[in-house]
């Protein structure tokens, strides 16, 4: 469904990805996980176009997208829930899901808005309340749901877990697979919560400095011995 | 200011700490001594043809003790507010907050009865003067307060829409009501010429680049002579007419005679201030009726989180021009007024003060409240103009008004964003 191949990015001098090549199929979920700084953010802001790839292809469905502006992206398909929530601080919750609708069809809203107030329960009770007086898992509920508003074929999230409890943690999680198994939505998840993200995946790629240094499915990196030491013990 | 807060912090049953309140009262009277001497204190006078210094000492001994007990009560009264949240002004905005519809329309039901009841010429001008800005402010709001474009040049579209109607009237002599479209077309030209460079600005950088928009549009009306008259303007700008019928003395073809009354002069202020009512109760619905569409959806956002924006498919590029346009649209509908009722026009009307005002208007209100806009323009309007009797201290007082607003009121006088919509109505869901 979506394939990187060989890309490169760079922040002016510096040469952040480093030829990566990632596979994602349809109805996986597929993790990215690695250590801060890694570039796993990048990956995912260069398959949005900004910053653009110096070198390689990005394909999604057939057609190379890597030369597409960001905001044409969500017409093709793909959703994105961006780094750090970024929920619409001053709207609220029902009209961040609004503004998650405006490039897809009216006819599914009100179908959408129950589907993503059935999987979040708390949004529906919070729907007229501002994002920004929600807690931090809320608003990660809520930039999920409005990226799903979209309707995409593929849903990128980026470290979902970012600052939450280990129990909201895993209750996003949870969602995630729901939306996966129930909604054959394909996902790919970049994560710095390893063990989590493993569980949770069909496949998954390590990356170290710019560069794919591992992959396997979920089950094999987690018993991976190298991945154990370098991501995994001493959390959890 | 931090010995403020301890004075204020300072523990006790009901009471407060006299001594420290005392200090900090004395430091701000100390302060006013200091600005006061070279203010109050000292005036310069003519003694037959030498200048000379008069000494004030009483006024200044009256400022200074003005201060220190002006502050003491402060310390006072902010004290004793702690205990209701937010205080009175807080809860004073969410009762307005509640009732928005209704304000809104008591409002305009007052805007449309004040000529009838009130047929004076001062008012009707000073009404006039304040729907002006109320309309301007409506118009930056799209700009500033919705799509979060800080923008200091407003008043160059101001200015086009201004001259627009200045020029095509005295040299073709088309009328009002043909050129207005056409000049709020030409401020949205120019509103989309401001954007197009300006995209990847933001905050600050944004701001100088347009408040030097606004310099360039009038140092090219100052020195552009053949076409806009340079510094001295232009002047015999053809009158408003009521839809063809000029308002004049005459047997035929005028307004008083087509109704069978006697002329007055007061007739085409009122008509004006009809036609100014009417323009700004337009924009005004027009923007309610924007927020509500994916445009006006799409500015909020675009104001709230750029990167959020582009994500969730919204192209920026047409976001920003559109609020660009729309809102340069407005101040060029309101300057096509401001020509044909002043019936001269020159640079002078358009500096940086005139665009430093609607956004004040803009901020003081809230940014992005529509009934605060109209607020804060009776308050940056009407009040100079009621400190008339206060003469030189007109604009001290003026500024000191605002001071104090903006340390109530810090985000604005109603600084609460109406959501677009609600599942259910309040009612339903207490």
């Amino acid at each position: 469904m979506l394939q990187i191949q060989g890309v490169h990015t760079f922040y002016g001098q510096i040469e952040a990805l480093k030829g990566v090549d990632v596979t994602v199929n349809e109805g996986e979920i597929v993790t990215l996980i690695g250590s801060n700084g890694a570039g796993k953010t990048t990956l995912l802001m260069t398959v949005c176009g900004s910053p653009r790839a110096a070198k390689g292809k990005i394909i999604f469905e057939g057609e190379d997208i890597t030369r597409l502006p960001t905001h044409e992206l969500v017409t093709r398909g793909i959703a994105q829930s961006p780094e750090g929530r970024r929920v619409f601080p001053r709207m609220t919750v029902y009209e961040n899901l609004q503004m998650g609708a405006l490039r897809s069809d009216p006819r599914y809203f009100n179908d959408d808005l129950e589907m993503s107030f059935a999987m979040f329960p708390r949004l529906k009770e919070r729907k007229d309340q501002r994002a920004g007086t929600l807690s931090g898992g809320e608003q990660q509920m809520l930039a999920i749901a409005r990226a799903l508003m979209a309707r995409p074929r593929l849903l990128l999230l980026d470290e979902p877990s970012l600052g939450l409890a280990p129990l909201v943690v895993r209750g996003i999680f949870d969602a995630i697979r729901t939306i996966n198994r129930e909604k054959k939505m394909t996902v790919f998840l970049v994560e710095q919560n390893a063990f989590h993200a493993l569980k949770l995946a069909h496949r998954g790629y390590v990356m170290v400095n710019g560069k794919i240094t591992l992959a396997g499915s979920g089950a094999e990196l987690l018993a991976n011995p190298e991945i154990r030491a370098a991501y995994l013990e001493g959390g959890h | 200011m931090a010995d403020m807060k301890n004075a204020v912090a300072t523990p006790g049953q009901g009471g407060f700490d006299v001594g420290a309140a005392l200090k900090e009262s004395g430091k701000a009277a100390f302060v006013a001594g200091l600005l006061g001497l070279p203010l109050l204190a000292l005036k310069a006078d003519n003694f037959g043809s030498k200048l000379g210094l008069v000494y004030r000492w009483d006024a200044l001994f009256i400022a200074i003790a003005a201060v220190f007990v002006g502050r003491f009560l402060l310390i006072l009264l902010s004290g004793r507010q702690k205990k209701s949240e937010g205080g009175v002004f807080a809860a004073f905005g969410k009762g307005i907050h509640s009732n928005m519809a209704l304000i809104g329309l008591a409002g305009l039901v007052i805007g449309v009865l004040l000529p009838v009841v009130y047929p004076d010429r001062y008012v009707i001008y000073i009404a006039t003067t304040f729907m002006i800005y109320v309309m301007l402010g409506w118009g930056l709001n799209i700009v500033v307060g919705l799509a979060g474009l800080l923008d200091l040049g407003y008043v160059a579209f101001y200015a086009v829409g201004a001259y627009s109607y200045a020029l095509i009237a005295s040299q073709f002599g088309w009328s009002f009501w043909v050129v207005l479209p056409l000049a709020g077309l030409f401020a949205a030209f120019f509103g989309v010429i401001l954007g197009f460079p300006v995209l990847r600005l933001r905050g600050d950088y944004l701001a100088i680049v347009t408040l030097g928009f606004g310099e360039i549009i009038r140092v090219i009306l100052i020195n552009w002579t053949d076409f806009t008259g340079g510094p001295n303007g232009i002047s015999g700008i053809p009158p408003i007419t009521f839809f063809g019928l000029p308002f004049k003395n005459g047997d035929h073809g005028t307004f008083a005679s087509f109704f069978g009354i006697a002329h007055s002069p007061v007739q085409r202020i009122i008509f004006l201030y009809f036609v100014i009512l009417t323009l700004a109760t337009l924009t005004n619905l027009f923007t309610q009726r924007m927020r509500k569409l994916p445009v006006g959806r799409a500015w909020e956002a675009l104001r709230e989180d750029e990167i959020a924006c582009r994500s969730l498919g919204i192209n920026p590029t047409n976001i920003k021009l559109s609020a660009f346009a729309l809102g340069a649209m407005f101040g060029g509908f309101a300057g096509s007024f401001f020509s044909v009722r002043a019936g001269f026009v020159s640079p002078e009307s358009f500096t940086f003060i005139e665009s430093a005002v609607i956004l004040a208007i803009v901020v003081l209100g809230g940014m992005g409240s529509q009934l605060g806009v109209v607020i804060a323009a009776f308050f940056v309007v009407i009040l100079p103009e009621v400190f008339r009797e206060f003469e030189e201290y007109r604009m001290l007082l003026f500024g000191l008004a605002m001071m104090v607003i903006m340390v109530w009121r810090p985000n604005g006088l109603l600084s609460f964003r109406e959501p677009t919509i609600r599942l259910h109505p309040k009612k339903e869901s207490a």
